[in-house]
């Protein structure tokens, strides 16, 4: 009897994979279109944090939206917080006095390095590389005690107001932070033995998710994605903010766009980020951190417990809100996943009558059916996180 | 300042017959368009040299019910990385039609963030390929960042959805069956 050869049925199969799923952070589902193990397509479907950001920030005056920022990239609130406090003061027609210029940088690089160790430490445990990810995880912890020992948050930090922040740098703080960059230099170093010539780590992130600079710009991707495809578009020297234009400090490019070159863009900022923050804290002037005008300054407490006069101007703003102006603008801050704007238009009253958060990662989600066509299911979790979705940004 | 006056000047050239004002609050620049040949005008400003606002940063919408005509605005923030200079266009899209030509053939970016004005404002993109909800689901009813929408409004709930092609497993149904046969249980 003559052997018949039959070739095996082959279909595509369709796979949910998410909400419930570690790597997608219980937030993201793809709908995949598999061959085999191959990925033909993949339908992005977000949303599932969607709590209403817009339409709750136009309930608020202009300083009760300041916790709401918090809330949307929650790895560097700070960022937020400033970004939205400068956008208003573009309106406004504001400039804050240069030591709170300076402390918002400071604050807002602290942010950066906080939110590039969240998504490398949480990209390689993915990839079974624990012990590096606890080493980033560790030093996480010390940029939140910093944070914490100056705001007293942790995580809602809620500590930039419009007009200045909410209060001074505290003693010893420059102190505590060369010590604790010490600590994370030597951790870092660790994690660079350990992961960034790393033979499987190196397998599983190189030559994954490549993006073109055509396509990258196409897609309006911004951050560490775009710039590890060598483009060095970066919103702080593009269109320098606070005193950016003053520090010393390079843009980490890389040249293929893959994930391994986003993982050292991402590793590479944050040396510089540390390198901003000392030069801020060496350079940092002595001086008020609020404007002088008491439109959207809380008057001293003294002033409030001692005189009707200063009782009613806390009154006023506290009820009644900041009023500003009417009118609309637009601000970009170079938040830790790419330009990070705010859009608000405002009708003269006490609340905002629209604001606008550009999402970084929100856009990055629309492009990533481009970097994962053609690949593996297994790079999926690779791509993911070295994008940094994080949901109360993405979905707001 | 000389800079942004030329460039100015120059989409002044280019569009004439599209822009219905040019503004310049806090510094920026702002061009209110006409939305007929939309996309032709975002065409001229891609790709005219002296201009060349290659990225598209954002796509959102505004809703000025009962204050302004017509009631939306869509409003577009594009950048050119190389003049290092933003600009903002706002095209006013009217009630009873809220309909707008799609970028998505210029940027792909766009397919996002067009859904996402779909989603939350009601306006409709011609051309766009795969205009769904984005943020909220499908079943949701109404658009809840227009103004009229109320914002304690509750949503009916949803029954569960039927997918084609989804593996029901039915082993601890006919379990049960069995179960109540042997019982001689009815139903």
């Amino acid at each position: 009897m003559k052997a018949e050869v039959k070739e095996l049925p082959t279909e595509i199969m369709e796979l949910q994979m998410g909400p419930s799923h570690p790597a997608t952070h219980g937030t993201i589902k793809f709908n995949l279109k598999l061959e085999g193990e191959k990925v033909l397509d993949c339908d992005v479907e977000v949303g599932y944090l969607h709590r209403g950001f817009d339409k709750s920030c136009e309930q608020a005056t202009w300083t009760q939206v300041i916790p709401y920022t918090d809330r949307l990239n929650y790895a560097s609130p700070l960022i937020n917080n400033v970004g939205y406090a400068m956008t208003v003061e573009k309106l406004i027609g504001a400039e804050t006095p240069p030591r709170c210029q300076y402390i918002r940088v400071i604050i807002s690089e602290l942010s950066r390095i906080y939110d590039h160790l969240t998504c490398c430490g949480m990209a390689s445990s993915e990839l079974g590389a624990i012990t590096p990810g606890f080493y980033m995880i560790e030093a996480r912890e010390l940029v939140t005690r910093i944070v914490e020992q100056l705001t007293g948050a942790r995580l809602t930090v809620t500590y930039v107001r419009v007009g200045g922040v909410k209060h001074d740098l505290p003693d010893g703080f420059a102190e505590g932070v060369t010590r604790t960059f010490q600590t994370i230099r030597k951790l870092l170093d660790d994690c660079d033995l350990l992961l960034s010539r790393n033979r499987i780590f190196i397998d599983r992130l190189s030559n994954v998710g490549v993006i073109s600079q055509e396509t990258a710009l196409n897609y309006s991707l911004t951050g560490p994605i775009l710039r590890a495809t060598g483009i060095g578009y970066d919103v702080r020297k593009a269109f320098p903010y606070l005193v950016y234009d003053q520090l010393d400090f390079e843009v980490p490019v890389g040249t293929r766009g893959d994930n391994y070159d986003r993982f050292i863009c991402r590793i590479r900022e944050i040396e510089q980020s540390m390198k901003i923050v000392e030069q801020a804290l060496a350079q940092l002037p002595v001086g008020p951190v609020w404007i002088e005008d008491p439109r959207f300054v809380l008057p001293e407490k003294e002033k409030v417990y001692n005189s009707i006069e200063g009782l009613m101007h806390h009154f006023k703003i506290i009820m009644e809100g900041i009023h500003v102006p009417a009118g609309e603008t637009y601000f970009a801050v170079e938040g830790g996943n790419g330009e990070l704007g705010f859009y608000i238009v405002s009708d003269g009253g006490g609340r905002p009558y629209r604001i606008r958060v550009r999402p970084p990662c929100f856009i990055a989600m629309g492009a990533f059916h481009q970097m994962i066509k053609g690949y593996m299911v297994a790079d999926i979790v690779p791509t993911f996180g070295m994008i940094n979705m994080i949901g109360g940004e993405c979905d707001r | 300042m000389a800079e942004t006056d030329s460039r100015l000047e120059t989409i002044q050239q280019k569009l004439a017959t599209k822009i219905i004002e040019i503004l310049r609050p806090q510094g920026d620049d702002v061009v209110i368009l006409d939305r007929a040949g939309l996309r032709e005008s975002f065409r001229i400003l891609k790709h005219t040299p002296e201009l060349d606002f290659d990225f598209l940063s954002d796509i959102t919408a505004v809703d000025y019910w009962q204050k302004q005509e017509p009631r939306f605005e869509v409003v577009y923030q594009i950048l050119s990385r190389a003049k290092r200079a933003r600009l903002r266009i706002r095209v006013p899209v009217p009630e009873n039609d809220p309909s707008i030509e799609s970028l998505t053939p210029i940027w792909r970016g766009a397919n996002f963030m067009e859904r996402e004005v779909w989603d939350l404002f009601g306006i409709r993109f011609i051309d766009h390929p795969d205009l769904r909800r984005v943020l909220l689901y499908e079943e949701f009813r109404g658009h809840p960042l227009r103004k009229d929408y109320p914002v304690n409004l509750t949503q009916p709930r949803v029954p569960e959805r039927k997918i084609d092609g989804t593996f029901v497993d039915e082993r601890s149904h006919n379990k049960l069956m069995r179960l109540k046969k042997s019982l001689g249980t009815k139903n």
